[in-house]
């Protein structure tokens, strides 16, 4: 026990170092997610089949390769990251949004055929039925699922820390390595920091999956 | 599915369709294409570097790095998914004493990075690497199981339990002959889903140094020189893709073809709660 409040501040930093990298990652991915769910339905076939084949190799793709490339392979072919957070970050963001553009899809089929058909009818355009009338109503459906891919996120996180960047993971194999006869005590430290994190997300996960339940 | 958000397309917005893939396929190709420059430029497709797969040994350490990705996935998947049921059983179980202390221990599993359990197993427990890869994979796998199938349970019709139990079967007789293979059966795409997961898992093994094949990768490109990582990388990618997009091809297909014979159908969107995907 002492081990934990001994390196309290190092706990402290890789927490919010985790922090920061699931909350880059997750905003750039929500964004890029959305656009390549919208691309995924829209007319034009191109732009159709480009978010298939990302969607479709990203999510097969175990993220330790994300990882390795942008953190190795990448600086080999001479583009070099100041600081490995930001190959965190890319690989992190790109594996993420391919789940959140399949979950807002999948949101997208749930609306209501009435919906599209009723807003075409008052003569909208493509793009305004996505982003006035089915995009607010299939983001409602796919928050539950959207937290949950944010929860694997933080967990995905901790892939950063074997790729030089100390974040909680990162700093939980320095201290064990440093504190060897208390390694149970360092890793259940590293344990409680992510648990503080996931653990209400998923709590917050079942409430609005119980409200929107009822609102549909 | 998608002509629900548009009208079919007259000749004019097929036109403009039209236009759009092709400056769509103008600027995507272009960014291909510079890409690719860029990596030729790095000499990337020099063909003395891609001759080093005809040294027979590298094939040999591809094909044990795959051999010990699927070893990992095999032995993890046939441990954690009866582990899964048996949660699941005490997850559902009316006797609170056993019930509460399951449901706190999933959330423990569920909520945290597999490769901190990796790690903890490999440190604590000082065990070999590949007990250790295993040992994660099967703690938090079993949890997603258990959750699955917990889902699959709790969507079945109450009429089913019922019966079960006024033909006199006891609770867990009706769990287990009536209830847990209709849900097993219903979430089948779901589970062979999560298959794909912890596959994909697997090659946190490279973290906790596991001779899997991203670890092979790096062996040989420590051995031939930084120059082969690439083709290697690149050939090793491939490979895991390619067994990953195998197994999710099964899931889909499970799931049409549920979804035409099950009477109930199977459930197509991941439930709520599970965790999504990794």
């Amino acid at each position: 026990m002492d081990v934990i409040i001994e390196n309290l501040p190092q706990y402290w930093d890789g927490f919010l170092r985790t922090l920061f990298l699931s909350v880059v990652s997750g905003i750039i991915a929500l964004v890029f997610g959305t656009v390549l769910a919208a691309a995924r339905v829209s007319p034009v076939a191109a732009l159709r089949g480009f978010s298939m084949v990302y969607v479709e190799i990203v999510r097969n793709t175990p993220l330790t390769i994300a990882f390795f490339f942008a953190a190795v392979v990448l600086p080999r072919l001479g583009i070099t990251f100041q600081q490995f957070e930001v190959a965190a970050i890319i690989a992190l963001s790109a594996y993420t949004s391919a789940f959140i553009a399949e979950a807002v899809r999948s949101g997208v089929n749930s609306v209501p055929v009435g919906q599209a058909e009723a807003a075409r009818s008052i003569g909208m355009k493509f793009s305004q039925v996505l982003s006035l009338i089915i995009l607010p109503q299939a983001l409602r459906t796919v928050i539950p699922p959207l937290i949950n891919i944010l929860i694997a996120l933080v967990k995905n996180s901790s892939v950063a820390g074997a790729f030089y960047v100390l974040e909680l993971f990162g700093y939980g194999k320095q201290l064990a390595n440093a504190n060897g006869d208390a390694v149970v005590w360092v890793l259940i430290g590293v344990a409680f920091f992510y648990l503080l994190i996931t653990i209400p997300l998923g709590y917050l996960a079942n409430v609005v999956e119980r409200k929107v339940a009822i609102a549909r | 599915m998608s002509s629900v958000l548009y009208d079919v397309p007259g000749p004019k917005a097929r036109r403009i369709s039209l236009i759009g893939s092709i400056i769509g396929v103008i600027v995507i190709g272009g960014l291909l294409v510079l890409a690719v420059m860029t990596l030729a430029q790095q000499g990337i497709f020099d063909p003395k570097r891609w001759a080093v797969f005809q040294i027979p040994d590298v094939w040999v350490l591809i094909g044990n790095g795959i051999g010990a990705t699927l070893a990992a996935a095999a032995v993890a998947a046939v441990i954690a998914f009866p582990l899964g049921l048996l949660l699941c059983l005490m997850r559902i179980s009316g006797n609170a004493w056993i019930r509460v202390p399951t449901r706190i221990v999933l959330e423990f599993l569920r909520g945290m990075p597999v490769v901190l359990m990796m790690l903890f197993v490999l440190l604590v427990f000082a065990t070999s690497s590949f007990v250790a890869v295993v040992a994660g994979l099967v703690l938090y796998n079993s949890a997603i199981f258990a959750e699955i199938i917990r889902a699959g349970v709790q969507s079945l019709p109450k009429g089913q339990r019922e019966a079960g139990l006024a033909i006199g079967l006891t609770s867990f007789q009706s769990r287990l002959t009536i209830e847990l293979p209709q849900a097993i059966r219903r979430m089948l795409p779901s589970l062979v889903a999560q298959l794909v997961v912890l596959l994909k898992d697997t090659s946190l093994g490279y973290i906790v140094a596991y001779g899997e094949l991203l670890r092979a990768v790096q062996v040989m490109a420590d051995f031939l020189g930084p120059q082969y990582l690439f083709p290697v990388f690149f050939v090793a990618a491939a490979i895991y893709i390619a067994i990953d997009l195998a197994v999710s091809r099964l899931a889909i297909w499970l799931e049409r073809r549920g979804s035409k014979r099950a009477a109930g159908g199977v459930a197509h969107v991941p439930v709520a709660g599970i965790p999504a995907a990794k």
